[in-house]
């Protein structure tokens, strides 16, 4: 008896097949070792919509705002090109009229004419930069924070066009020669990617406060903005508070104190 | 054939320049590689284990490191807990490189080898703060 055409045929493919399925099941089981997980730090701060309240009358001088620019950048290994063209920057400083244009007027009081208000990623709820990402690299967290994933970043500068705060910078150059002192136990960036300020996820997730809150004496209030009894939510409830460009709709997670002169609790 | 000579010989030429890596190669079979894991954090292990097993990491680091960044990145996970239960803190500089603190000897001897280029240490700084 010989093999038919057919027969022959149709068993080489049965056993091509059967082949082509052991190695793809292969693969996809070797993809991650059996019986691991991966879990939350217990000491991790939780939230559900971080979010900060920066009481502007606190910040009495400019080296108040400047020493919390400094412990964020020193601890993001931020560089420092010491040019504008080229600057990196997490946290920065602008004018009441630049921070929140539209609500300037001639005869403002020359305190908050002169200021330098502290100006950050705004985290916001409605992210325009996360909705232009072609690659994901910038996304919004569950607990609020819109993070990066500098793997991912292709260097478009699209979330950089899409926002419109100026929350982010691009590294135009190697950052690595120029940052003074580097923390080991943060990556730098590279050449090529977009960064900005990532609410000090890092911090959070080790039980810390950010670190431009911890040196601000107490004028940066951050906390849960959907908890009704956090800090931020009580300060919000008994101060008159702005946000930068509400208009747009992006709805920022930073909140202002303007004026009044009145401590908060 | 129509100029046949010019054709052989240039065939032959064409060969010889094809198979020149091959035949400049011959008999000289690049060392094997030979990661180094004596470090001295290493040494001092009770257990000198890794946080799998040396044949699944030899195997699947890459894939394991592709889950640690999305774990810690995106969903905030930031410990491991390996198939014998025990645990680590997801961190290149803080769990790898505390250990394997020669990069040089370790990570880059098998990808020079794989002519394989890492670009890890563009970003990630080797030896974070030993905790
Ligand atoms: S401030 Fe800009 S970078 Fe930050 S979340 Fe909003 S749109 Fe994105
Ligand atoms: S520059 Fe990077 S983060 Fe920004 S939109 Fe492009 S890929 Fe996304």
């Amino acid at each position: 008896m010989s093999v038919t055409r057919r027969r022959f045929l149709k068993l080489g493919l049965t056993t091509l097949a059967g082949i082509g399925g052991a190695m793809a099941l292969d693969g996809f089981w070797r993809g991650s070792a059996e019986a691991s997980e991966v879990l939350t730090d217990q000491k991790a701060l939780k939230a559900k919509h971080w979010a900060m309240v920066i009481d502007s009358d606190r910040l009495k001088s400019a080296e108040n705002v400047q020493r919390m620019i400094d412990a964020c950048h020193r601890t993001h290994n931020v560089p420092d090109f010491g040019n504008s063209k080229d600057e990196i920057k997490w946290m920065g400083t602008e004018t009441y009229e630049h921070a929140f244009p539209g609500q300037e007027n001639g005869y403002l009081n020359e305190g908050i004419k002169e200021k330098l208000f502290p100006v950050l990623c705004n985290h916001c709820e409605n992210p325009a930069c996360v909705r232009v990402c072609p690659t994901q690299a910038t996304f919004k967290r569950p607990d609020g924070i819109v993070a990066m994933d500098y793997h991912r970043c292709i260097g478009c500068r699209f979330c950089m066009a899409a926002c419109a705060f100026g929350a982010r910078s691009f590294n135009f150059r190697d950052p690595r020669p120029f940052i003074k002192q580097v923390n080991p136990d943060f990556p730098t960036r590279t050449k090529g990617v977009v960064e900005k300020c990532n609410f000090c996820v890092e911090r959070l997730e080790k039980g810390l406060p950010p670190a431009c809150v911890e040196a601000s004496n107490g004028a940066l209030i951050f906390g849960d903005l959907d908890d009704p009894n956090s800090e931020v939510r009580q300060v919000l409830a008994t101060h008159y508070s702005i946000r930068r460009k509400p208009e747009l709709g992006t709805e920022p997670s930073v909140y202002y104190l303007i004026g009044g002169g009145e401590e908060h609790a | 054939m129509y100029k046949g000579g010019r054709i052989i010989a240039g065939l032959l030429l064409f060969a010889c320049l094809a198979l020149m890596p091959f035949l400049i190669n011959i008999g000289k079979a690049a060392a094997k590689p030979s990661p180094q894991v004596n470090t001295p954090f290493i040494q001092q292990l009770t257990t000198q284990t890794c946080v799998e097993s040396a044949a699944f990491m030899k195997t699947e680091h890459m894939q394991l490191l592709n889950q640690w960044r999305d774990a810690a990145l995106r969903d905030g996970k930031t410990v491991y807990v390996n198939s014998q239960g025990q645990s680590f803190p997801i961190s290149l500089e803080n769990s790898c490189l505390k250990c394997h603190s020669n990069p040089q000897q370790f990570c880059n001897t098998c990808h020079t080898y794989a002519a394989v280029k890492p670009y890890c240490w563009d970003c990630h700084n080797q030896g974070g703060t030993r905790q």
